[in-house]
């Protein structure tokens, strides 16, 4: 729903410099912000994919109780890594971090309770 | 007293035709899109978490026929796990590129993306063919029934996925997404994470753990 | 510059461009085609208001059916399988279709007003809401004419309305039909949300912004937060009527209380979203009618978070009698009683505000004073509910139902109906009659309690909720005759009502923009409010803002009235003013059409249909995408002759008739000038980029 340009607005909004130097103004905003590097990406996506490899090795030990909770721990970190590094909660406003963190509490507040009364979740 | 009556405010001049939209003069700071965007992921929490509760619920319950445990082929789902994982890396160097006034590079990535999103429904579909052709169909038991809503869903939300991002690429290519518009990229992106999100999720509780 | 396109794209662009396919509509401001295409926050707020008007009336008729049904045993007014779609359709419209989308309509009207911003974040996505009500309202009732009316309860208790109980299509309109309910209010739940958030005006920070803004931002993330549950519940009760599933089919190992879990996690939210936008109502109305601030504003704003919170953590409280085992029930009824700490604390509040203070007995405040008794009485027979040894025999009985029609039309109706008094000038202009108005009150007030007070006996007598009728010697007869007798009183009331409406509309004297001599910032724009809302984007210093300028306290605490509403109340734009607004659109209304389309074709299995449907939602939402949202001046149009800014009502010089179009507003929006304390001094929102552009009168293209 974004206001995206027409490029049939006519002349005047191609070259107008006012709008020109703006937008330039704008792109070294965007520019100067604190992002991560390429490679500080790619670094991210190999942790990713080494966290898999493990968990899948650990699919195939089968500890009971212990490969649960790693298994979770793990789940947990790739979701954190995920949600900080990718979708840039760690640089970003906290009201972001705050309002998706919120859902996450609820969701699993909520359906934790549900699954206990359903005797699923012992402790 | 006088402070306490209105000041018609100086006129403040902005740009005349149209505004670049990710530098907005919120009262938070945060555009409207992007936090729209996080409110809408924050819902989406509670979505799958009802679908993955009902997983847990029904884990056990089968009364007849085969379940998901029985026909797993982890090694397959592993793969294509690793590539969800992989088109976030695309995705996020798809924003990057843009960020940096990059049109080419960003269609590029956001082409891997789609591509990888593409092999991965791909291999949802396969898996799901080969459950079916085993005996286990949505109707089978409450396990496979739980089984196949939640990761249809997510399949669902996958392919919207990839739709919006070949539309991105459609509009890069018409030169309606320059650097100054980068942030559009940017909240397609986190609808993206987002799924590959709940699929770690989903493959850690569905999958792997016993 | 990336912006350039290389020129013979641009013409390909322009012929190629879905959004061009439905011609942008011209500013006029009036007929059809401009309702219908309208993104302005006030027409969108009027819109819900009179379509949920209409729903109240026909929810009031199916609830005389009920009562004409049990006025006596053995009733033969409705049969049993009637009875239960009457009973059904009245819940689901009362909820749903009425208080849900009259809250709606407030939100809509009043939140931009009172933080001082020029629209809602996303006006498109505003309408989209709308249009997807009517359609979702428009959808369930259908089902009238497709063999028969929801008729599971509101509730949808599986596994009654599982195939096996509930063949034919009844309970399938009911699940489609509120999904696509559920899309509306989750779209603008996000959408009021982020305006709180991000369009107020400078200064005002979040404990300066109006209760009832604060009260809405509550509501929302409640919306949001609890529509995705009942999202599932619905999808897995369809998938068990329409696949094959075995969700809750014990046989298979499903289980039936799953759904209720999962509708109560959403249920009980519910209530508090239906009760908190009319208690932000009833925050405001007091304070102007006893000329006292809210007593304890920043409790108030707490406790409405607190009652949120919590209001997640009650829900088994539903499900006393399932048999979920002690510590589960315990658990829940320490919650439920806790939450009526913070609604006891509101109480307390509300009195607080009045005490002292100089009162004024408007109709307005005889609601509000209404809403505070009649919710103090649900709310004890809530806490009695909170034991669960009462509960046990409680529960299921009409003792609910007293209950719950205390808190909810003695409450949150009473609440919306002084705010239709309370807000009816700035909307439209007029103030409803006063006498007729306490005529309408004291009517509706008597009649209610005629109505619901027996249920409380009744209930403890032991008669059972949702029974089609009852056998002569249970000792109830009585009792019922005169709730049926009282809800005819309410009929009367609401009658008295309807002609106060007509009778202001052709009779009634214009007011003045702030005929209540009120505290908050809605009330300093002129009458009727313009388009932009605000010629300057006000900058504010307090709570309470208006009143602040208009008053001030010497040394005794005494209020001395230091300025008129009429100073703050601005001249209306001209062209030089430079006011953006966003242009109206056909898409969110042909994107919306798309939803019951795909539901009608899901209902009956011709899967074509849902597709149709899928891709009129597709196409919709493409060109929506495509669209500008504000439509920029067509090539060849030159910038010179500047109309007035368009107005609500008032009529232009029709561009249709193929005028030269005449680009009105050209330029840069306006602010109040910037609190620099402040992050985003100038929060006019030019650089929203859904909601600010240019404005253009016509946009009839000269070479087409």
């Amino acid at each position: 729903m974004t206001d995206i340009p027409t490029a049939a607005a006519g002349p005047d909004a191609v070259t107008d410099p006012a709008i020109d130097a703006e937008l330039a103004a704008e792109a070294a905003l965007i520019e100067r912000h604190a992002h991560p590097t390429d490679g500080t990406y790619m670094v991210v996506g190999l942790v990713l994919a080494v966290l898999t490899a493990i968990e899948v090795g650990l699919y195939y030990i089968k500890g009971g109780a212990l490969t649960t909770v790693t298994l979770l721990l793990f789940m947990a970190l790739k979701f954190a890594i995920v949600a900080g590094f990718f979708m840039h909660l760690r640089f970003d406003s906290p009201l972001l971090r705050r309002v998706f963190i919120m859902g996450i509490a609820f969701a699993v507040v909520l359906y934790t309770l549900v699954l206990l009364m359903f005797g699923v979740l012992h402790f | 007293m006088a402070h306490l009556l209105p000041a018609p405010g100086p006129e403040t001049p902005m740009g005349a035709h149209h505004q670049p939209d990710s530098h907005h003069a919120t009262a938070t700071g945060v555009s409207n899109e992007k936090l729209a965007m996080w409110g809408f992921l924050a819902s989406e929490c509670l979505l799958f978490g009802a679908l993955i509760s009902t997983y847990l619920l029904y884990r056990h319950k089968a009364v007849s026929g085969p379940t998901p445990r029985d026909l797993y082929d982890i090694r397959f789902t592993s793969v294509s796990s690793f590539v969800l994982l992989m088109s976030s890396l695309a995705m996020v160097l798809a924003l990057a590129a843009i960020q940096r006034g990059d049109e080419r590079r960003l269609r590029v990535w956001l082409s891997t993306t789609a591509l990888l999103g593409s092999v991965f429904i791909a291999g949802q579909i396969y898996e799901f063919t080969s459950f079916i052709r085993r005996g286990m169909t949505i109707k089978t038991n409450v396990t496979s029934g739980a089984f196949y809503v939640l990761t249809g869903f997510h399949g669902v939300h996958v392919t919207l996925g990839i739709i919006m991002l070949l539309s991105l690429v459609n509009l890069s290519v018409r030169g309606r997404i320059p650097q100054a518009r980068s942030e559009v990229v940017e909240i397609a992106g986190l609808y993206w994470h987002f799924v590959d999100i709940v699929w770690v999720v989903i493959f850690t509780v569905v999958y792997l753990i016993p | 510059m990336a912006l350039t396109a290389a020129p013979a794209d641009t013409a390909v662009a322009r012929r190629t461009d879905p959004s061009r396919l439905l011609k942008r509509p011209s500013e006029s401001r009036q007929g059809l085609v401009s309702w219908l295409t309208t993104i302005d926050h006030k027409r969108i707020g009027v819109l819900y208001g009179v379509t949920a008007f209409t729903f109240f009336l026909i929810g009031g008729i199916e609830a005389l059916l009920i009562r004409l049904q049990l006025a006596a045993p053995n009733g033969k007014i409705l049969t049993a399988q009637i009875y239960n779609q009457v009973y059904t359709m009245h819940g689901t419209t009362m909820v749903f279709l009425v208080i849900m989308p009259m809250s709606a309509a407030f939100f809509n009207y009043l939140v931009p007003l009172q933080i001082g911003a020029r629209d809602v974040a996303f006006p498109r996505l505003n309408a989209f809401s709308y249009w997807l009500f009517l359609l979702g309202g428009l959808f369930l009732y259908s089902s009238f004419l497709f063999g028969g009316m929801p008729n599971g309860g509101w509730f949808g208790y599986a596994p009654n309305t599982s195939m096996t109980y509930s063949p034919g299509h009844n309970i399938d309109f009911w699940i489609f039909g509120l999904l696509i309910l559920g899309i509306s209010s989750t779209i603008g739940s996000a959408n009021l949300i982020v305006t709180i958030l991000n369009l107020r005006a400078p200064g005002m920070r979040l404990l300066r912004m109006p209760i009832f803004s604060w009260m809405t931002m509550i509501a929302s993330f409640l919306l949001l937060f609890s529509l995705p549950i009942i999202t599932v519940a619905l999808f897995l009760i369809m998938f068990d009527r329409q696949w094959g599933t075995h969700f809750f089919d014990p046989l298979a190992g499903g289980d039936p209380v799953l759904w209720q879990h999962l509708f109560w996690l959403f249920g009980h939210p519910e209530v508090y979203i239906l009760i908190l936008p009319a208690m932000g109502m009833v925050s405001e109305i007091l304070p102007v009618f006893s000329r006292k601030p809210l007593f304890g504003y920043p409790v108030m704003v707490f406790s409405g978070i607190a009652i949120a919170f919590m209001g997640f953590g009650v829900w088994v409280h539903h499900m006393f009698a399932v048999g979920l085992g002690p510590v589960a029930t315990s658990a829940f009824s320490v919650t439920t009683t806790l939450i009526a700490v913070p609604t006891g604390v509101k109480i307390f509040n509300w009195l607080g505000t009045m005490w002292g203070g100089s009162l004024r007995f408007k109709t307005p405040m005889l609601f509000a004073i209404g809403f505070v008794v009649m919710f103090t009485i649900g709310g004890l027979s809530g806490v009695t509910h909170a034991l669960v040894p009462a509960d046990r025999q409680q529960t299921d009985t009409y003792y609910v139902v007293a209950h719950f029609h205390y808190v909810l039309f003695g409450g949150a109706m009473l609440g919306i109906f002084g705010g239709i008094y309370y807000w009816y000038p700035k909307i439209f202009g007029k103030m409803l009659d006063d006498r007729l108005g306490k005529w309408h009150f004291w009517v509706t007030l008597v009649g209610f309690n005629l109505t619901f007070g027996p249920f409380h006996l009744l209930g403890l007598q032991g008669m059972p909720r949702r029974i089609y009728t009852y056998p002569a010697h249970m000792g109830w007869n009585v009792w019922n005759a005169v709730s049926t007798f009282g809800s005819f009183v309410i009929a009367a009331g609401t009658l008295i009502f309807l002609w106060n409406v007509r009778r202001t509309d052709q009779h009634g004297e214009a007011v003045g923009p702030d005929p209540w001599d009120a505290r908050t910032l809605e009330w300093t724009t002129p009458n009727p409010t313009p388009e932009y809302n605000f010629l300057h984007v006000p900058t504010v210093h307090s709570l309470d803002e208006l009143w602040h300028r208009k008053y001030t306290e010497d040394d005794n605490g005494r209020l001395v009235k230091v300025a008129d509403s009429a100073q703050f109340v601005e001249r209306r734009a001209t062209a030089d003013d430079h006011i953006h607004l966003p242009s109206p659109s056909y898409w969110p209304l042909v994107a919306a059409f798309g939803l019951p389309i795909i539901c009608y074709g899901l209902v009956y299995k011709l899967y074509a249909v849902s597709v149709v449907g899928l891709l009129v939602l597709l196409f919709g939402l493409y060109a929506w995408g495509l669209e500008p949202s504000t439509q920029p001046p067509e090539p060849g149009d030159e910038g010179d002759g500047h109309g007035p800014v368009g107005e609500l009502g008032a009529p232009e010089a029709p561009a249709e008739l193929g005028d030269a179009a005449e680009p009105a507003g050209i330029g840069v929006g306006a602010s109040g000038g910037g609190d620099p304390a402040l992050p985003g001094g100038d929060v006019l929102g030019d650089t929203r980029a859904d909601g600010i552009g240019d404005t253009t009168i016509s946009v009839e293209d000269p070479d087409d």
